[in-house]
């Protein structure tokens, strides 16, 4: 199967080396370099939003609302491309045994559209940023700046941003899954695929059945604020002392598109990281991963279930108390395959051996997070109670604690874990462990509190609350929030550090420094460009046989011939339990 | 028939499990995903319709037999791509080459007729955002799949006549074609859910 890179030589250029690469590798760490930039600035529009809201108050509240919309905006992005798109375009070809991406060229154009999708969202912080949110809701989003500040031209940079994100991702969606089903290695059936495999497929088939409905979507807002159709405009709106020549469009229409795309959306990050997680946990377990094929079945249910609980962001819009019903009942199904991650973690981790290394701090960090998090959904899916909690502060920490932070700690988890193969550098594990705790405590203590203002009523994306006599016990929540959220965005300074310096300066790492499975390490470093010198190897069994009875290593890797305790043959669980 | 162990095998890496190649499957997943655009796009048409009790009914049986001819030329065209796929799969080049060329003048007649209609609604007051019928956002929607279907159409001629001159040249292959004529049949189909939707729904009644 090697006849996709065969195509191309390894360039000698530097531009066809490192800049304009149709090599996965390279591509993956220009994801992921690309995307740590944007979430600087994410970060950056926080200590800024933060400093505002708790210590002294120093925006408009225009500006406090253009901040908060292009904070959102980007870390949307930065959530959604780096699990799959960087760590899945660097490792899914070299964990199922491929020289390459099903289409080098195709993926190349990927990652310069993303790009262009980065750049033309923080133009939009340059010309003014929309109030909008990150949802982009009509009818003010649709009828230009007349509505507001930055919702003329800055909006529509926004959209053209999101357009061309959609490009990028179907593009990113078609080759993962290509290159998933027809480049996999001799031996490496699906069931003996790393976890993190399937969850970058599964981010894939989510991304390519919801991303054109985005896209779908973003034409006809776009055909509103150019073309004065009035899909999302409904008639008779009355802006800025004029009644607008729209009519007869329904905003309800965007909300239904929106989050047909939105809430699958939030499976496609928060998926391939449990799975990296999932991965990377049993290896520092030193355990095989419980119940592997039920992991499997709960992505098909991820992804079915994603599809149809849309609604339950709609709470709020009037809809038939009988749909808010349906949606309610049909979102506390998605607890079951969450459950079943959830115990598959704790199964996997009972009576282990666990080594604390960095990685493994933040597979652990994520588990506490999703669980705490996903507890905070079971109140969200519920109409009735999310009718009060919708507008509040509950909803900005719930989604910050569940999607936002344990993303971001899967993102943590992969970087440390990966770091050797793909730079042939160790990070620092002291270092890494300090920024792993400042990281987990600053969270609960800010997004707890957050839970706790929403249950006081403080509504969500106010830029002041001095004159609301029910918000001034909110005040001090407010203060204690900022000073937390102040410590915890320096304390990343701790991580780009690290980062950086053991780029250059970390010591030098073996070919297999974790003791890990799967097909990447067997790989020298650097890995060579064409990814296997010789021939791919043949794979004999799961990426997951750990804790091996006797002999000298406790592991074997997917290469090593022999009967292993297979998700193919055995049951996946360990044959001596060892409590 | 497929037995047990031999579906095992096709599963177990090594091989393709479709036993196609990647530019098909990858054409193949590509059309998945834009007939999800599509669909979102008929939605968003139904849910707006629905909406409105008045929604225009403008076409006269002129208008009807127009898309009809349309119609005809877009399913014609269709058919001389499945005979061009089967002559290049024969090594026929030179045919599947002539079939294409068919094609590209089927799919050119579609996209002619089609704009003296576009034509001629404008030229009655029809516009993205009014129209002389009634509910503006009838043209809106009009416009709006039916311009993004036009715009599948050229691209797929651009496709074909470069397909065809490569298989001219011994540049492309069978399976170029074919993958070629899997998104002209897929354009095709998207059209055949455009003609009753949006032409015969929308036919003057009295």
């Amino acid at each position: 199967m090697s006849e996709t890179h065969a195509e191309h030589e390894a360039p000698r250029s530097f531009i066809r080396r490192y800049i304009f690469s149709m090599d996965h590798k390279v591509i993956g760490i220009q994801y992921l370099l690309a995307m740590l930039l944007l979430a600087v600035v994410g970060l950056a529009l926080t200590v800024v939003m933060r400093w505002h809201l708790g210590i002294r108050t120093v925006l408009r509240p225009e500006t406090y609302l253009s901040l908060m919309t292009m904070h959102a905006s980007l870390m949307f992005v930065v959530v959604t491309v780096t699990p799959t798109s960087a760590f899945g375009n660097y490792f899914l070809p070299l964990q199922v045994g491929a020289r390459d991406m099903a289409f080098p060229f195709l993926n190349m154009l990927s990652f310069w559209v993303a790009l262009a999708a980065g750049l033309v969202l923080l133009s939009s912080l340059i010309v003014g940023a929309p109030i909008s949110g990150w949802t982009a809701y009509p009818p003010l989003s649709a009828v230009g700046g007349v509505a507001g500040p930055g919702l003329g031209l800055g909006q529509t940079l926004w959209l053209v941003a999101v357009a061309l994100l959609c490009v990028s991702s179907m593009m990113g969606a078609l080759n993962f899954i290509a290159t998933t089903l027809n480049l996999r290695t001799r031996g490496m059936s699906m069931m003996r695929l790393p976890v993190s495999v399937w969850g970058w497929l599964t981010a894939a088939v989510t991304g390519l059945l919801v991303f054109p409905v985005l896209s779908a979507g973003g034409i006809m807002l776009l055909l509103d604020r150019l073309g004065k159709t009035s899909f999302f405009v409904p008639s008779g709106l009355y802006l800025g002392g004029e009644v607008l020549p729209h009519q007869g469009g329904s905003p309800l229409l965007w909300q239904h598109l929106f989050w047909f795309f939105g809430h699958p959306e939030v499976y496609i990050v928060i998926v391939p990281s449990m799975c990296m997680v999932t991965h990377i946990m049993a290896n520092f377990a030193r355990r095989p991963i419980f119940g592997y094929r039920y992991l499997v079945l709960s992505l098909f249910g991820f992804v079915t279930l994603g599809g149809v609980v849309w609604g339950h962001h709609m709470f709020v819009s009037g809809m038939s108390p009988y749909s808010g019903l349906a949606f309610s009942i049909l979102t506390l199904f998605v607890s079951i395959p969450a459950a079943i991650f959830a115990i598959s973690w704790l199964m996997t981790l009972w009576g282990a051996r666990i080594q604390f290394r960095p990685p493994m701090l933040y597979c652990l960090g994520f588990v506490s997070l999703f669980i705490s998090g996903g507890v905070g959904g079971l109140f969200n899916a519920q109409s009735s109670l999310d009718i009060y909690l919708h507008d509040t502060y509950w909803v900005v920490g719930h989604l910050h604690l569940l999607f936002a932070m344990a993303a971001i700690f899967s993102v943590f988890a992969a970087i440390h874990f990966w770091f050797p193969k793909m730079f042939g550098r160790m990070m620092n594990d002291t270092l890494g462990t300090i920024h792993f705790w400042f990281t987990l405590v600053g969270a609960y203590i800010i997004f707890l509190t957050m839970h706790y203002m929403g249950f006081l009523g403080h509504p969500r994306r106010y830029a002041e609350i001095s004159q609301f006599d029910f918000l001034k016990p909110a005040a001090s929540a407010h203060t204690l929030i900022s000073v937390v959220a102040l410590i915890t965005a320096g304390a990343q300074i701790l991580f780009l550090f690290n980062f950086f310096w053991s780029l250059f300066a970390g010591r030098k790492a073996a070919t297999n420094p974790w003791n890990s499975t799967s097909l990447e390490w067997t790989l020298p470093n650097p890995v060579p460009f064409s990814n296997f010198e010789r021939d791919i190897p043949v794979v004999h069994r799961w990426a997951y046989d750990f804790e091996l009875p006797g002999g000298a290593q406790d592991y074997e890797m997917q290469t090593a011939p022999g009967p292993s305790m297979d998700g193919q043959t055995g049951k996946g669980v360990p044959t001596e339990k060892s409590t | 028939m497929t037995s047990e162990p031999a579906l095992a095998a096709d599963w177990s890496g090594g091989k393709s499990p479709y036993a196609v190649s990647h530019l098909k499957l990858g054409m193949w997943l590509f059309i998945v995903g834009d007939a999800f655009t599509f669909a979102a796009l008929f939605v968003g048409y139904g849910y707006l319709r629905l909406g409105h009790p008045e929604w225009p009914r403008p076409f006269d049986t002129g208008s009807i037999l127009q898309a009809s001819l349309m119609t005809f030329f877009l399913l014609s065209s269709s058919a001389t791509m499945a005979v061009a796929v089967a002559k290049a799969r024969k090594g026929d080049a030179s045919a599947a080459v002539q079939h294409m060329v068919l094609t590209v003048i089927g799919g050119l007649l579609f996209l002619i007729v089609h704009a003296l209609e576009w034509r001629h609604l404008i030229q009655q007051g029809a516009s993205l955002f009014s129209n002389p019928w009634g509910v503006p956002l009838f043209t809106g929607c009009f416009f709006t799949i039916t311009g993004m279907h036009m715009a599948h159409v050229a691209s797929g001629l651009v496709v074909l006549l470069v397909i065809a001159t490569k298989l001219k040249h011994q540049h492309a292959t069978a399976d170029h074609v074919e993958v070629a004529g899997l998104y002209w049949h897929f354009v095709d189909l998207v059209w055949m859910f455009i003609f009753p939707l949006i032409y015969l729904l929308s036919m003057r009644t009295r």
